[in-house]
């Protein structure tokens, strides 16, 4: 094998690649990426056996072939290179190595035989539809930062897409949850999805996915079966498994007879809860939120630390309400707004509140609170 | 060479026997009077009551440690003399000493005795760390002029008093750190008081096997064998940064151990590292519904002790040991401080659940780290189980019946399983 490829298309390539592989292998070839060289294309592949992406870039292939190098290795090497080089890859079968040339610099890499490098199954997808790049960057990066870490519940370490009844019709809906928060975004159903199995996308697919979706303009290709979904651009295709288990049922979490409506300006809201934090010293940083009529006060008292309290004018005409929660849960959320006010709609102080932004009901948030 | 009676007291410079009583347990050392931390270790403690207890006991041997499955937890000397030691399997135990009396442990009189031993030596100084009922820490520096007398004197005074008061025994180790306090306290058992001074520190560690250290266990032992390293000499050869390299954060504790240099302070409120509780079951087992059973109660016993200290933990540990001795252990880190039987029984089981190896297993313990106070524990309720926050409000209340009718008063049945 033997090509030539513009630094920036090999960085890209790489850089998905080496993400994608793990760390610390027992396995030494799944820290390796597959590259093949093929007419004017060159693609990268890595896996780590749940997820595999492969990228293809235009290189001037001179001898047609494959084998694999340590992907972390081969992107160190190409993020020093120069900008604007032109990279040689050239394999030397005899000694087992992939020579990197660029200017003057020349490396040399072991390399493993592409026989053993392991590529996903295909399989038959139930849906396949199309979707704009925007439309899902909303969807996955509203809901990620709900995900669960926990491994014991290991079916909430991802988010639930899936086709759901909206207010106007069906959507396509994510969710995500760690017991404490949920997110729950909606989109209009593209056509062609109407069908499509719910799955869990793991959170590391997540990360992934969102490198393909920085262009506006781009249309994704989503195909989804019970376990794989695969999201492809025409140079990109990331397959991942999806988690094996079943997400629980989210809607009877979600607070229906909330009354009690704050409408505060999020930022505000954001900036005064980390301000009145910072006393704390606790892991958990708890703020109390005492809502009277347009006037919202936010106190720490931390016997050890010491207490802050602030004011914020906003807009409230139920009665005096107390409730605590986690500082964080509340940074987390109101940085999901971006255009309008928030709105909290609160029950008691021992039951969730819900959070949307101004009218907006195709993106709200749950959030439990704490005893404070 | 400063000298000191054991039995009357009096100080006097160098001899074999004490000028003022003529009775030989004199202690001489020429640091004797300049060294200010101690370790006392009672001698024998669980069995050393028991006997105090049941006079008739006085010259048989005798074991504590729990049923027939159980390891020994204490042996009297008479016991040790046959061959019986801590830790080790009850069957063993019984095979050296056949005619042994095995109680088990009566830790309500062990923590009285303690309590009262505890007492006196709160007398002494505010410097008390204790490291378990039996055994504590002394930081006497600076008491010399309140008492009008060094700390040496002192301590003979407080293992006369113990023994005098509650007919318990114990031994002192008298040094200038911690580490050698405690090496020091075990060379003359039972009833010892042993010295090590400034100037000797390097040449009596110089031969001994690093297996002395506290926190080197059996694993670290072999490892450190790998490396060549068997006595303190074998760990003087090597350089502080390597000793880094291969043991981490240990090997550079070892670097300073290897000088019997320990800049530890005796801390008379060393935190709460974890809380944990393990049974042995009387026969092996891998019956889901029996293990269930003593996870519960290990859970319940756990989090009651946590309650008692007023401590939470973030992280859950379950522990098992199979059949053939090899330990599984589990553990998962909590999104916020649990001290609820109910969050630990639920997330240990999590964590068995996931255990692949069938069993059978012998032991099965759960534990709690990562510890905080009370106050920031179960704060919030998960959105995903409404149940919970009933579950914790019982359990709570069931509590509440305990403090006032005894802990049997109200016991779940999954606990009688």
């Amino acid at each position: 094998m033997k090509l030539s490829i513009e630094r920036a298309d090999l960085l890209k390539a790489v850089g998905q690649a080496q993400s994608v592989v793990e760390r610390r292998n027992t396995i030494p070839i799944l820290g390796n990426v597959l590259i093949e060289a093929e007419g004017n294309t060159a693609s990268f592949r890595a896996t780590d056996l749940d997820i595999e992406v492969v990228d293809r870039a235009p290189a001037m292939v001179e001898r047609a072939g494959a084998t694999t190098v340590p992907a972390v290795t081969l992107h160190e090497i190409v993020r020093k290179l120069p900008d604007g080089a032109m990279v040689q890859l050239s394999e030397d079968g005899v000694k087992g190595r992939l020579e990197v040339r660029a200017g003057k610099s020349t490396f040399s890499l072991a390399t493993l035989p592409r026989d053993g490098f392991p590529v996903m199954a295909s399989s038959e997808y139930a849906s396949n539809f199309s979707a704009p790049a925007p439309m899902l960057r909303r969807l996955f990066d509203k809901a990620k930062f709900a995900i669960s870490t926990e491994e014991t519940r290991y079916y909430l370490n991802g988010v639930f897409m899936h086709v759901a009844e909206g207010e106007d019709g069906a959507v396509l809906r994510c969710v995500a949850t760690d017991g404490h928060r949920l997110a729950r975004i909606e989109a209009p159903l593209p056509d062609g999805a109407e069908g499509m199995p719910g799955v869990i996308v793991p959170r590391k697919t997540v990360g992934e996915l969102r490198k393909l979706l920085d262009d506006d303009d781009m249309q994704i290709a989503v195909s989804v079966s019970d376990t794989k979904v695969r999201f492809a651009t025409p140079n990109i295709t990331l397959t991942s498994k999806v988690i094996d288990g079943t997400f629980p049922d989210y809607t009877r979490v979600i607070p229906v007879g909330n009354r009690r409506k704050l409408e505060v300006d999020a930022s505000d809201f954001a900036r005064a809860v980390d301000r009145v934090a910072t006393v704390s010293s606790e892991r958990s940083k708890a703020v109390k939120l005492t809502l009277e009529e347009d006037r919202l006060i936010l106190a720490v008292n931390n016997p050890d630390s010491g207490a802050a309290e602030e004011e914020l004018g906003v807009a409230y005409a139920d009665e005096r309400l107390e409730i605590g929660f986690n500082a964080k849960y509340l940074l987390e959320i109101a940085s999901q707004v971006d255009r309008e006010n928030a709105v909290f709609l609160f029950n008691s102080s021992g039951d969730p509140a819900l959070m949307r932004e101004g009218g907006d009901t195709s993106a709200i948030y749950v959030v439990m609170p704490m005893r404070v | 060479m400063p000298a000191l009676c054991r039995d009357c007291f009096h100080v006097f410079d160098a001899g074999t026997r004490c000028p003022a009583c003529r009775r030989p347990r004199v202690l001489s050392h020429p640091e004797l009077f300049d060294l200010t931390i101690a370790h006392m270790d009672c001698d024998a403690f669980y069995a050393s009551v028991e006997k105090r207890d049941d006079p008739s006991l006085a010259d048989k041997p005798v074991i504590i440690g729990g049923g027939r499955r159980g390891v020994v937890s204490t042996a009297c000397y008479v016991a040790r003399i046959r061959g019986v030691k801590s830790a080790m399997p009850m069957f063993q135990a019984l095979k050296l000493c056949p005619d042994a009396v095995v109680l088990k442990p009566r830790f309500e009189a062990y923590v009285a005795a303690s309590k009262a031993i505890r007492a006196m030596m709160d007398e002494l100084t505010p410097s008390v760390q204790p490291l378990s009922l039996d055994e504590a820490f002394l930081d006497l520096g600076g008491t010399a002029r309140l008492h009008g007398a060094p700390p040496a004197v002192l301590l003979a005074k407080l293992v006369r008093r113990m023994q005098d008061e509650l007919g318990l025994t114990g031994s002192i180790g008298l040094s200038h750190n911690k580490f050698l306090a405690k090496i020091a306290s075990d060379l003359d058992k039972p009833r010892g008081f042993a010295v090590i001074g400034r100037a000797e520190t390097m040449a009596f560690l110089a031969p001994k096997p690093v297996r002395l250290i506290w926190g080197v266990g059996p694993a670290l032992t072999e490892s450190l064998e790998r490396a060549g390293i068997r006595t303190f000499t074998d760990l003087r050869r090597w350089e502080r940064d390597d000793l880094v390299a291969r043991f981490g954060g240990m090997g550079d504790r070892l670097w300073h151990l290897a000088r019997g240099e320990d800049n530890r302070r005796v801390d008379a409120r060393e935190p709460v590292k974890s809380i944990s509780n393990e049974t042995t079951f009387g026969e092996d087992t891998a019956d889901p519904s029996l293990l269930d059973g003593h996870l519960w109660r290990m859970a319940e016993k756990t989090a009651s002790r946590a309650k008692a200290q007023n401590k939470a933990g973030r992280v859950v540990t379950l522990k098992l040991k199979r059949h053939d001795h090899r330990i599984l252990s589990r553990r998962v880190t909590l999104p916020q401080p649990t001290q609820l039987a109910d969050t630990l029984y639920r997330t240990a089981r999590g964590l068995l659940d996931h255990v692949t190896d069938p069993g059978p297993f012998r032991l099965l313990g759960v534990g709690l780290s990562d510890i905080t106070e009370a106050t920031g524990a179960d704060r919030m309720d998960d959105l995903l189980d409404p149940e919970a926050a009933r579950r914790s409000a019982a359990e709570r209340a069931a509590d509440a019946i305990r403090a006032r009718f005894g802990p049997d008063a109200i016991v779940k049945g999954r606990a009688l399983r």
